[in-house]
C-alpha cells in the first residue's frame, strides 16, 4: 500500500481491488441505520479545497465523519487569492497542526505531488488540474463493478473533454490495471497529442463509440473552451456528440451510462436519459463516500479490521 | 552560496599546462608568464623567475577564456536573484571570461544607461560583460529600441528575449534597422498564441501529466518566419535556445542556402528530456521546455555537424520563494554558468558526440565570431585571458557550492566530470578551492 494517493497512474492491481473491496464493506455499513464506525477517531484530517467544488468536498467531508475523524476545512477559491502563493503559505500555517491527512483539491496538476514535499502527513488527490481524480476513477469502477460483476474485459468508452479532464486520466489508467479496455471519444481538439500512446482507442464519431461500448462515461462539457477556440457551440456539440436515447436505440444496445455530474442537460446528455434506466448516475454519487471512506482508512495507517 | 575571492597578481606564472585553442587545433605544452595582466612571455619552459605566483598546470587543459552568450544576471530589477557581479562570479566558477547578460530586466535594458552601467559593474571581476540590448522599446514589440546609441554604449547584439520580436514586421523592421551595424538579432523563437498557459513540452508526457503544453511547432513557426526575414533584410539571425528537432533542421537548410544564420543550445537541452518533469519538481520548467528524445537526438547530431554552432547556458537565476512552488505556478529557468562545463564533458565529449576542441570551438571562438568580438590570443603583449580547467575532474553539484545567488537547478546531486581550474582575465586570477 503506497503512503498517498496521487493518482492511478502506476497503482498496481491488488491495491485497487483491495480499496474496491473495501469500500463495497463500507457501503454495506453505510446502509445501517447508524452509518457510523469509530474507525478514525482521534485522527485529524485536512480538507484543502482550492477550487469551488461542492460534490467532491461534501462526499469526502460525510466519508470522514462517517469514520469519526476530526476534521479541519480550507476552502480558497482561485481568484480571491494569488496563484502559487496561496499553496505554500496554506501549507507554512498548517505545518504546526497534527495533521495525520490531507485531503487536496487544486487548480494546477501536481499540487498534490509538491504537498508531500512539503508535509509528512499523507496525501489524497481529489482533483490536480487536468492531472488526475483517482477518487473518482475508483468510484466510477465501483459502480460499473457493481453493476456487471467484474471489470476484466470492459469496454469503457470516456466521451467529451478528455484534454481537460482529470476523471478521464484516472479512468484510464485504473480501468486499464483492471483489465478493461477503454476508448476516448470526443471533437480533435479535445482530445490531447499522442493520446493513442495511452493505448486507448479514439473515437470521432460517438456512434462508432456507442457501438463498440459496454459503458459510457459522459463528461461534463465546459462553455469556457468553446470561448479558447476548441470547439464553435454548444448546440454543434449536442448535435454531434450528444448522448441521447436515439443513439442508443440505433445502437440496440443496453449501455450503462455513467457521468461525473454536475450534469448540462441536454449538452452531453439526453434531458431524460440521465434518469433513464440506463443511467447508474446516482449509485456514483452514493459509492462515493463509500470509496472515499475505503480510501481515507486504508491510507490512515489504522490496522483494526472492520466489522 | 560562495563567496568568491579574485587576486590581482603582479606576476604569474602558469606551469606545464597544455594549451588548447581551438582556432589553432592540438594541444601544446606551455609556460606562460603574465604581468599585470598583460602576457610577457610564452616559452616551453620558464624557470627562475622571483616573486611570481605560480600555478601548476599539470594535466590540465588552459584554454582562451570562454564566453557564454546568452545568460541573466537581473540586474536591474531582481537583484535578490542575481546581480552582475554575482553573475560575474557565477560565470568565473564556471570557467567563463565572457557573458552575455539578456536585456529582460525590470526595467528592460533598451537604454545606454543600463548596458554601460551593466558593463560598469562588472570592472571588478574577471569577467567583461557584453550586454544585449532590447530589439524594442521595453521589449514590447511596438518601436524599435535606439540601436545605434545602445551599440555606442556598449551592446553586442539585440534581442527581446523572454518573449520573441512580437510580430513579423517589427522582426522585419528589427533586422534592417540592425543590419546597418552588422550586430544580429538573437532571437527567443516562440509563436504567442499557441504556448499560452503552457508549462511543459506539448508531448506524450504532457498528456499523461496533464500540464498545458508548448508544442514544438511554436518554436518552429518563429525560426521559420525570421529565416525568411533574414533572406529579405541580409541581416545576421541568431537563435537563442534552439530546442526542436524540426527547428535544427530549418537552421541547417538556411546554413545549406548560405543565409547569416547561426543558434545556439543550452546544456539541458542536450541533456535532458520532458520525461523528467515527471516529478513535477519546478527546477524542471524552463523556455524553452524540455523535449522529447527525439529532440535531444536532433541536438547532439546539430552540434556534431556544425548546424548548432554556439552553447549557451540561458542562465536563469530564480528565488527559491518563486520556484519552491507547484509546477504551473513557477516561472521558467534554471542556473547554468557553473553546471555548464560538468555537462558538456559528461554528456558530449565523454559519449564520443563531440571532440573536446569542437566542444571548446562552441564557447569560445563561436559566439565571439557572432558577437565580432576578438579571440583572445596566447601571445606576448596580449592581455591574458584564460580559461584552466581539469577535463576529468569528478565532483557532485552541490548548493552551498554555488557563487550565483540562486540555485534552481535539476541537477543537484549530479555527478558530473569536468572542472574548472583557475581563471585569468583583466589583471585577475580567481583559483577554485574546490579542485
Ligand atoms: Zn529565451
Amino acid at each position: 500500500m503506497q503512503k498517498h494517493l496521487l493518482g492511478l497512474e502506476g497503482v498496481p492491481r491488488e491495491e485497487i481491488e483491495l480499496i474496491l473491496k473495501t469500500a463495497f464493506s463500507f457501503k454495506e455499513i453505510l446502509s445501517r441505520p447508524i452509518p457510523k464506525v469509530p474507525t478514525l477517531r482521534g485522527k485529524t484530517i485536512v480538507n484543502l479545497f482550492f477550487e469551488p467544488s461542492t460534490r467532491t468536498r461534501i462526499s469526502f467531508e460525510l466519508a470522514e465523519k462517517r469514520l469519526s475523524a476530526d476534521t479541519v476545512n480550507f476552502s480558497a477559491s482561485g481568484s480571491s487569492v494569488q496563484k502559487g502563493e496561496t499553496l505554500r503559505d496554506t501549507i507554512r500555517n498548517i505545518e504546526a497542526m497534527k495533521m495525520d491527512m490531507v485531503v487536496i483539491r487544486h487548480s494546477a496538476a501536481g499540487a498534490p505531488h509538491f504537498l508531500t514535499r512539503c508535509i509528512d502527513a499523507a496525501v489524497i488527490n481529489a482533483g490536480d488540474g487536468r492531472h488526475e481524480h483517482p477518487t473518482q476513477a475508483l468510484l466510477d469502477m465501483m459502480t460499473l463493478q457493481e453493476r456487471v460483476g467484474k471489470l476484466e474485459g470492459l469496454k469503457v468508452a470516456i466521451v467529451g473533454d478528455i484534454l481537460h479532464s482529470r476523471v478521464a486520466r484516472s479512468n484510464i489508467y485504473g480501468l486499464q490495471t483492471m483489465g478493461a479496455e477503454v476508448a476516448i471519444c470526443g471533437p480533435k481538439t479535445l482530445i490531447p497529442v499522442e493520446a493513442d500512446q495511452w493505448g486507448v482507442e479514439i473515437f470521432y464519431n460517438i456512434d462508432d463509440a456507442i457501438r463498440w461500448a459496454d459503458a459510457l462515461n459522459v463528461l461534463r462539457i465546459q462553455l469556457e473552451r468553446q470561448r479558447t477556440g476548441l470547439f464553435p457551440s454548444l448546440r454543434e456539440y449536442a448535435a454531434h456528440f450528444g448522448v441521447t436515447r436515439a443513439r442508443l436505440e440505433a445502437a440496440q444496445k443496453d449501455l450503462i451510462i455513467m457521468h461525473p455530474g454536475p450534469i448540462n442537460r441536454g449538452i452531453e446528455i439526453e434531458n431524460d436519459l440521465a434518469d433513464s434506466e440506463f443511467s447508474v448516475i446516482l449509485n456514483q454519487v452514493t459509492n462515493g463516500v463509500a470509496v472515499r471512506m475505503a480510501v481515507l482508512y486504508l491510507k490512515s495507517g489504522v490496522t483494526e479490521t472492520l466489522e | 552560496m560562495q563567496t568568491i575571492k579574485y587576486q590581482k597578481p603582479e606576476r604569474l606564472l602558469i606551469k606545464n599546462a597544455n594549451y588548447l585553442d581551438p582556432a589553432e587545433g592540438g594541444p601544446r605544452q606551455v609556460d606562460v608568464l603574465i604581468e599585470n595582466g598583460t602576457i610577457v612571455r610564452v616559452e616551453h619552459a620558464i624557470d627562475g623567475v622571483d616573486g611570481a605566483e605560480t600555478i601548476d598546470g599539470t594535466g590540465k587543459l588552459l584554454t582562451p577564456g570562454w564566453l557564454d552568450m546568452h545568460v541573466h544576471f537581473r540586474e536591474p530589477g531582481r537583484e535578490d536573484e542575481e546581480t552582475v557581479k554575482s553573475g560575474c562570479a557565477a560565470a568565473t566558477a564556471g570557467g567563463f571570461t565572457g557573458a552575455c547578460p539578456m536585456p529582460n530586466t525590470e526595467p528592460a535594458a533598451d537604454t545606454r544607461g543600463i548596458i554601460e552601467y551593466m558593463i560598469a559593474e562588472a570592472k571588478g571581476t574577471p569577467v567583461d560583460v557584453y550586454p544585449i540590448a532590447a530589439a524594442t522599446k521595453g521589449r514590447k514589440g511596438r518601436e524599435l529600441s535606439e540601436m545605434a546609441d545602445l551599440i555606442e554604449g556598449g551592446a553586442v547584439a539585440f534581442s527581446d528575449d523572454g518573449v520573441a520580436i512580437a510580430t513579423a514586421e517589427m522582426a522585419r523592421r528589427a533586422m534592417e534597422y540592425a543590419s546597418m551595424f552588422d550586430v544580429p538579432i538573437i532571437e527567443h523563437c516562440e509563436e504567442p498564441s499557441m504556448t499560452e498557459g503552457g508549462a511543459m513540452n506539448e508531448s506524450a508526457v504532457s498528456t499523461r501529466l496533464g500540464l498545458p503544453g508548448m508544442p514544438g511547432v511554436a518554436e518552429d513557426i518563429i525560426v521559420a518566419r525570421d529565416i525568411l526575414l533574414t533572406e529579405i533584410t541580409g541581416a545576421r539571425l541568431h537563435i537563442a535556445h534552439i530546442s526542436t528537432a524540426r527547428s535544427v533542421e530549418l537552421v541547417r537548410q538556411a546554413k545549406q542556402r548560405g543565409l547569416p544564420v547561426t543558434c545556439e543550445v543550452t546544456p539541458h537541452h542536450f541533456t535532458l528530456t520532458d520525461e523528467a518533469v515527471a516529478s513535477y519538481d519546478a527546477n524542471l520548467k524552463m523556455n524553452p521546455p524540455l523535449r522529447t528524445q527525439n529532440d535531444v537526438d536532433a541536438i547532439i547530431e546539430g552540434l556534431a555537424d556544425g548546424t548548432i554552432d554556439v552553447i549557451a547556458t540561458d542562465h536563469a537565476p530564480h528565488s527559491p520563494e518563486e520556484k519552491d512552488v507547484e509546477f504551473q505556478a513557477a516561472p521558467f529557468g534554471i542556473i547554468g554558468l557553473e553546471t555548464a562545463l560538468g555537462l558538456i564533458m559528461t554528456q558530449l565529449v565523454e559519449p564520443g558526440h563531440l571532440r573536446l576542441e569542437e566542444a571548446l570551438h562552441k564557447i569560445t571562438l563561436a559566439p565571439r565570431n557572432i558577437l565580432r568580438l576578438p579571440h583572445p590570443k596566447l601571445a606576448v603583449g596580449q592581455v591574458a585571458n584564460l580559461t584552466l580547467f581539469d577535463p576529468k575532474h569528478e565532483w557532485t553539484v552541490e548548493a552551498s557550492r554555488f557563487y550565483s545567488k540562486s540555485r534552481n537547478t535539476p541537477f543537484l546531486g549530479w555527478t558530473l566530470r569536468g572542472r574548472v581550474h583557475a581563471v585569468i582575465n583583466k589583471g585577475f586570477l580567481w583559483v577554485s578551492p574546490d579542485v
